[in-house]
């Protein structure tokens, strides 16, 4: 006989069940349709809960933490506008698959459809923008729910799981066991790769000339990062990583030729142009790494694997496809590599590809006595060895940091790249810095996107997160600004941030410190002193050359051989 | 061209409109589509009329699949298949036009299924064509009203979908 299951509340339940999953951190904000629940927390230790300032916030710093460990990260918000307000931070987790589990309040099951005091269709409006969602209408079902919201969320290719608790169902009470397995005959993610489809992919490989790995953050979400580096040793071909990707293969190492798209490096873009073989792994062809899909990889036959097959030809026809969870299906073709003897030969691709690596296409004026954007990040890196956990928001300061900070190991950099949402940089290094309190944690962000959520710098000083805030301040929206020099004539419409506030002041009346540079000169002092400054959050205003733009850029639209370079440039035939 | 694919769901609270919600936010096409309960509660089956070139229709059986509710989806157009859908059509009959009426209902295999002074009722089954062809030969005037169910399809031969 089984030891008898305890008789619990709906919030008991709640806890015991975050408890039982292993839950450290709780993301959220209270409310009505929480309060139930908000009075077990609070009669407990072993789950901290981090009280945010938006429920944005809350998301974003539970999808920091969650991309930095790889644990999903949990959050915990009210009804009506406490959903609302943490839909933006669950369409970027979807848009970037990653595991987040959003609690919501409901009202009472008995007011649902009244237009009741703080009542939205939770369900309904997070439909589009979740992996899957449940609502738990009956107290029975909410540990099983926890378990499988858990399971989908952190299974196949990861996604948020929005769970809507009714406050009622928190009043109620039922036996508690949670359960060990989780068995859904609708839902079986595909693990192992077809081996007759492994077969074909290393023999497309092995007769390639012209080779190229294109690899994005299904690796790094896959942890799968060992695997792709042994892979990629072991043929000596050159790797390009997307933006999502980055840290999946080391940034120093020689194979590396940077990041590809819209921004990438010329010869990453080029050599996806002439490639013959493309093997695409954990990466879903996004308009932004394309271009013109019409000009894509014209003479390339294409290996994809991927864990979700709906990624698989959806912009791009495949040659072989493989369905499979990234790490198992490498580990299977290191295998399967390591009983041929036979390499190609592509010491010509290469001698092309070290030309293009010539044009040395992320130049930018070092002599100037403004501060250069470049520049400050180039230091940051050198700084931090290389071994900072990097957050970005969205912008021209999102693409420098993936250009010139050279990330060596997976999950150290955390940005919206899907979405692009302004405004996740602060929480999600907030959310790193609490999944990691002795890293050093640094936001990289600009002065538009720094304010969208500028109210986590007090959450910030509640919980002792230490961060370092490097504003990239141009006044501007920087890449809008870039885009209507480029394509608009220079008219700057609305793209200008005019009364901007004393980012000192303001850190200092939230308690931190803050500080402004202005020269050329003083960057690395400031930043040392900042880095320093082991316990304390640090905003740092850096006053920026405001016409810098980012190259290489490749036009919406356009082939990914017809790139803008930088000023200046040698004139090249570039296709 | 035109699919129908035939789906097995979790008989839950929101499946439908995870369905629906798929199609019109990727843009898909729904021509008709049907559900109900099958002899087991918990699962509905969903009937799904579709058109697209091979590509799309591709993609949306992959999305289909990867909603966690859905647990089969097949593409009925792979192998021989029946389809049927009922159209229940309310036309005016008075006088000279009924004894046209019940011939032309006969002649399709239809049912009359409710008789007043003014107007018949008729039931009919068959394939889509079959029915546009019943309401093309009846009088325009004449036709009230018509409900339509949308497809409904099943393979043939001993091949069964189930869970």
């Amino acid at each position: 006989m089984g030891k008898t299951k305890p008789i619990l509340r709906g919030a008991e339940i709640f806890v015991r069940a975050l408890r039982d999953e292993g839950v450290k951190h709780v993301f959220g904000y209270p409310g009505g349709a929480v309060l139930h629940i908000y009075d077990e927390l609070y009669k407990q230790t072993e789950v901290e809960h981090i009280l945010v300032r938006h429920e944005q916030g809350a998301a974003h710093a539970a999808d920091g933490y969650a991309r930095a460990t790889g644990r999903p990260g949990v959050v915990l918000v009210t009804s009506g506008p406490g959903i609302t307000n943490a839909i933006t931070g669950i369409a970027t987790a979807y848009m970037d698959s990653i595991p987040l589990i959003v609690f919501s309040g409901q009202v009472a099951t008995s007011y649902i459809g009244n237009d009741a005091f703080q009542e939205v269709d939770a369900i309904g409006i997070s439909r589009p923008c979740v992996k899957h969602n449940f609502l738990v209408s009956d107290v029975k079902d909410l540990a099983g729910i926890i378990r499988k919201a858990f399971y989908v969320a952190s299974t196949g290719r990861p996604g948020p799981v929005v769970v809507d608790i009714p406050k009622d169902v928190t009043a109620n009470t039922c036996a508690y066991e949670y359960p060990d397995t989780v068995d859904m005959r609708s839902y079986r993610p595909t693990v192992k790769g077809h081996p007759g489809q492994i077969k074909r992919a290393i023999n497309l490989m092995l007769k390639a000339r012209k080779p190229m790995i294109y690899t994005g953050g299904g690796v790094v979400l896959s942890d799968a990062d060992a695997e792709l580096t042994e892979f990629t040793r072991a043929l000596g071909f050159p790797i390009t990583n997307t933006l999502m990707g980055l840290g999946a293969y080391p940034a120093t190492d020689p194979q590396f030729i940077g990041m590809l798209g819209m921004h990438g490096t010329y010869e990453a873009n080029m050599a996806m142009h002439q490639c013959d073989v493309l093997i695409a792994i954990g990466a879903r062809f996004d308009d932004r790494v394309t271009g013109d899909l019409e000009k894509f990889c014209p003479h390339a036959r294409i290996i994809h694997i991927d864990v979700d097959p709906s990624s698989i030809a959806k912009n791009v026809p495949v040659d072989v496809p493989i369905v499979g969870d990234v790490k198992h299906v490498l580990q299977d073709i290191n295998d399967g590599l390591k009983s041929i003897r036979e390499r190609p030969d592509i010491d010509d691709w290469w001698r092309l590809i070290k030309d293009w690596q010539s044009m040395d296409c992320l130049r930018f004026d070092r002599t100037s006595s403004l501060i250069k954007p470049q520049r400050v990040i180039e230091l940051l890196y050198e700084l931090t060895g290389g071994d900072a956990y990097v957050s970005s928001d969205v912008g021209q300061h999102q693409m420098w940091a993936a250009q010139f900070y050279k990330f060596d190991k997976p999950r150290r950099w955390l940005n919206s790249g899907g979405l692009g949402t302004m405004g996740f940089g602060l929480p999600a290094a907030m959310g790193a810095k609490i999944a990691y309190p002795d890293e050093t944690v640094v936001c990289i962000t600009g002065e538009a996107s720094l304010v969208m959520c500028i109210q986590e710098l007090s959450t910030c000083l509640q919980y002792d997160t230490p961060i370092k805030i490097i504003n990239l301040n141009n006044r501007y929206m920087g890449m809008v600004r870039q885009w209507q020099e480029f394509f608009y004539e220079k008219r700057y419409s609305h793209s200008y941030m005019d009364a901007l506030p004393d980012f000192v002041k303001l850190a200092e009346s939230f308690g931190h410190v803050g500080m402004c540079i202005e020269k050329a000169v003083d960057v690395e002092p400031a930043l040392k002193e900042a880095l320093a400054m082991e316990d304390r959050l640090v905003l740092m205003d850096f006053i920026t050359d405001q016409t810098e733009n980012v190259y290489p850029m490749i036009a919406a639209g356009k082939g990914q051989h017809e790139m803008h370079l930088a000023p200046g440039s040698e004139e090249r035939e570039l296709a | 061209m035109r699919h129908i694919l035939s789906l097995l769901v979790e008989n839950e609270a929101g499946a439908l409109s995870r369905i629906s919600g798929l199609f019109s936010a990727r843009g898909f096409n729904i021509e008709s589509l049907t559900v109900a309960a099958t002899e087991d509660p918990t699962v509905s089956r969903m009937t799904i009329v579709t058109s697209g070139s091979d590509a799309i229709i591709e993609q949306i059986t992959k999305h289909l699949n990867k909603l966690v509710d859905v647990i089969k989806v097949v593409d009925l157009n792979e192998s021989e298949h029946i389809e049927r859908e009922l159209m229940l059509v309310k036309v005016r009959a008075a006088d000279s036009s009924r004894e046209e009426l019940m011939r032309l209902s006969d002649i399709f295999r239809g049912r009359i299924i409710d008789v007043n002074e003014n107007s018949y009722t008729i039931e009919i089954t068959g394939n889509g064509e079959k029915l546009d062809a019943f309401l093309k030969a009846v009088t325009p005037e004449l036709i009230l009203e018509t409900v339509r169910t949308g497809v409904s399809g099943i393979a043939r031969g001993e091949k069964a979908i189930r869970v």
